[in-house]
């Protein structure tokens, strides 16, 4: 048993540190620091400085642009990649839909869509929830009608997040009406400048407008668009979640966080002292320290688990990441609004491109609490993770 | 970066967990706590013919050179088992002082004996005001001609009835809180002026108030710097505290294990109470409390080497907060999760739970970890 870092992973988390440190636009990594919202630009213009340099997509198979790094050295890349702090890859082309299709779709497609999908050259979102069909996701209704060589898309899909920027959506559609739940669906590609294909903004809490609804209205969709087999799409979404939870702890990011929480708290007063110095807010910061660490630890033992026995399946243990990383995230957003007290209530909602004058760092600690109450909501509620847990781990 | 045994490792946690499957069940321990002393002199003397009693000590001191990691092995099986049998008082405490800066004529004496099984040892530091802090002794040790008289009170001196020789904090100077001016001293528990009043525990081990009325010893009593010693004294408990996290483990685990079988079993309005959501999310915060529990004795244990005493202690402390709520939480949900039966003397789960609560307050509690977490500055420093 050894916690440590070898040497050569020592050097490896050298190299990518000083990677993101040199080539990360400063404004963007600023962006971050103060909580404002990444533009598409901003996002586009990193994905493709990671890409070329070989790193758009490291955990994908070398074959399909992969860097062959183990899975401490992809460990690694993520926790210094949110650390910087520097944006992360967007996930529903990077994580999502790329796996899918170099694992169960055809030469053709895997030639056209991952190389687009590393550089960012599409954007990419996700038709999987629909007003009806949250945790129980396999009661989804969104069909897809075979006519001759087109599906016919009718339905709807929500909290489809930044489908205002999106190229492509890859939606679950119901394929066979009769089967049973789970059978019966597809996995299918569609174009979003499609006809019939409408997106409305929703407003979240925070003032923000990051997920939407998307209206599907006899959307034709070529059966080339089709991945893996018709009426085999939930096995693909299961596996696509699967790999969603792995990556869901966000250790480097909540260590930044933690970071920022101390720098504000040394400079905010309380009186004749500055915040960090309230021997009672400090506990609580130690307290959330603690819990990280250790989520800290089970993620690296989640790791070496997966480096000894290849990926495979995902490990139900991951459960306990995404519930005990969601609520550390959500905690440190507490502590943040606790340091800005009172100078947190000015309410100036930044949209898409940025803009609002009125915007500051203390403008977007609120929402920043209140945005993050969606993170143990989605990606599978931490309810369903205790699920997951209770039956796969406990055997109940 | 690397979670596993190895081959050593495994084959000992195999004979560990075997020699106690075989001889530690529940029925079993109730015998040898109801032995003289409240634990078995048979099983002693079976963990010494094993080996464990002699493990974090070098070859040449007839021991077998393991590390850190060996002893989690031992202590995760015996909280595993709820082993009554002084292991954390003999082994890890006063063998801990004796391995980190015996003499050779300490050693000689003291680490044979030890080995074989035959004496045993305890750490007599807590006093009446102390609480937590190691720094705070009013016990006294009195230079007097080439020795020292030690006069003085400890208290919930674990297993200190038993014992052979104690390892006594005193104060060779200085006030009572002050860092400098502390001793360890060892002394023999039938030395003229020690008087030993011991006691059951509430989670059926046994410990000691002991009195010190003018107890005298030679110099060479003293282990380490008699005025400097409380350095030593840190890391020692340190490693008591790293052997506690991984008892405290081996308990949880055991007690998340019995209750999950439990509502499995149990059945009421016609189905196993295990089907109900409420009690599965329960069973799976426990889950969750547990790992997140053994990651941190996994890093303390790593820690314990650690050459920084800051960061040794930083990383020790938060370690401690970690099992001290986790334990907690398990503990109280187990017995929650059985109903009635889990109130009884006669149900083992009840017996989990109060290992557990006595090792939250041992050697500091949640709270006092915490705040020597927040006061050391927390442990995300700057990248």
């Amino acid at each position: 048993m050894d916690l440590s870092f070898s040497k050569e992973e020592l050097a490896f988390r050298d190299e990518v540190r000083s990677f993101f440190r040199d080539n990360l636009p400063p404004a963007i990594r600023e962006k971050i620091v103060e909580g404002h919202h990444v533009s598409k630009e901003d996002l586009v213009t990193w994905s493709r400085i990671l890409n070329k340099k070989g790193w758009g997509v490291p955990h994908w198979p070398v074959a399909h642009g992969g860097t062959g790094w183990s899975p401490v050295q992809q460990y690694i890349f993520l926790e210094e990649l949110q650390a910087t702090p520097a944006p992360s890859p967007l996930a529903f082309g990077v994580n999502m839909v790329g796996p899918v299709i170099y694992t169960f779709g055809n030469e053709e497609q895997k030639k056209y869509y991952l190389p687009r999908i590393a550089n960012l050259d599409d954007w990419w979102c996700q038709g999987f929830s629909e007003p009806g069909s949250g945790s129980d996701l396999a009661s989804l209704k969104t069909s897809a009608k075979r006519k001759g060589d087109v599906y016919v898309i009718n339905g709807q899909k929500t909290w489809t997040t930044l489908a205002q920027y999106a190229d492509w959506i890859f939606c679950l559609c119901r394929t066979d009406p009769s089967a049973k739940k789970q059978s019966g669906i597809s996995f299918i590609l569609v174009d979003m400048k499609s006809r019939g294909i409408t997106v409305r903004p929703i407003q979240t809490i925070d003032g923000g407008r990051e997920v939407n609804e998307v209206f599907f209205d006899d959307v034709e969709v070529p059966v080339t668009n089709l991945v893996g087999e018709e009426n085999k799409g939930w096995d693909y979404a299961k596996f696509l979640l699967g790999n969603e939870r792995t990556n869901i702890a966000r250790v480097g990011m909540s260590k930044e966080r933690i970071r920022r929480i101390k720098e504000l708290a040394s400079q905010v007063m309380a009186g004749d002292r500055p915040v960090i110095e309230d021997p009672r807010f400090r506990e609580r910061l130690a307290a959330t320290e603690i819990e990280l660490k250790a989520l800290e630890l089970t993620q690296m033992r989640v790791v070496a688990n997966e480096s000894k026995n290849g990926k495979g399946k995902p490990d139900p243990a991951s459960s306990i990441l995404k519930i005990k990383g969601s609520e550390i995230q959500q905690t440190i957003t507490e502590l943040l609004l606790d340091v800005i007290g009172p100078f947190g209530a000015p309410y100036a909602p930044e949209q898409d491109d940025g803009g609002n004058e009125l915007a500051d760092w203390t403008t977007t600690i609120a929402p920043g609490y209140f945005n993050y109450r969606k993170v143990s909501i989605y990606g599978g509620s931490n309810e369903i993770q205790r699920n997951i847990i209770a039956k796969a781990v406990l055997g109940l | 970066m690397d979670f596993d045994l190895s081959e050593e490792q495994r084959l000992l946690k195999d004979s560990v967990d075997g020699l106690l499957g075989d001889s530690y069940d529940f029925e079993q321990r109730k015998k040898y706590g109801a032995e003289k002393g409240g634990w078995s002199k048979s099983v002693w003397s079976k963990f010494a013919e094993q080996g464990l009693l002699g493990l974090p000590f070098s070859e040449s001191d007839g021991g077998f050179g393991a590390g850190a990691v060996e002893t989690m092995i031992v202590m995760e099986a015996l909280g595993k088992a709820l082993v009554l049998e002084p292991y954390l008082a003999t082994v890890v405490l006063g063998g801990g002082f004796l391995r980190h800066c015996g003499s050779a004529a300490q050693k000689a004496e003291h680490l044979p004996s030890l080995i074989d099984g035959s004496k045993t040892l305890a750490f007599a530091q807590l006093e009446k005001n102390s609480r937590y802090d190691l720094a705070d002794v009013s016990t006294t040790a009195k230079k007097s001609g080439a020795g020292f008289v030690i006069d003085g009170e400890k208290f919930v001196v674990l297993h200190g009835d038993t014992a052979d020789t104690l390892v006594v904090t005193a104060r060779t100077g200085g006030g009572q809180r002050d860092r400098a001016g502390i001793g360890a001293f060892l002394v023999p528990a039938n030395a003229k002026g020690v008087t030993v009043k011991g006691y059951p525990t509430q989670d059926g081990l046994r410990a000691a108030d002991i009195t010190f009325n003018g107890v005298e010893v030679g110099a060479d009593a003293a282990l380490g710097d008699p005025a400097n010693a409380l350095p030593l004294i840190e890391q020692v408990v340190d490693d008591a505290r790293i052997a506690l996290c991984a008892e405290a483990v081996g308990a949880m685990e055991e007690s998340l294990k019995t209750t999950v079988e439990y509502i499995k079993t149990r059945n009421q309005f016609g189905v196993a109470i295990g089907t109900f959501q409420a009690l599965q999310h329960r069973g799976s915060d426990m889950f969750v409390a547990l790992e997140q529990a053994r990651s941190m004795s996994y890093f303390a244990t790593m820690a314990g080497t650690f050459d920084d005493a800051r960061e040794r202690a930083t990383a020790v402390a938060a370690a401690k907060v970690q099992i001290g709520r986790s334990a907690r939480f398990v503990g109280q949900q187990a017995i929650q999760l059985h109903g009635g039966v889990g109130m009884t003397m006669e149900f083992k789960i009840g017996h989990y739970f109060k290992r557990l609560t006595m090792i939250e307050s041992a050697f500091g509690d949640a709270d006092y970890h915490l705040r020597r977490v927040s006061d050391l500055g927390g442990l995300v420093g700057d990248q």
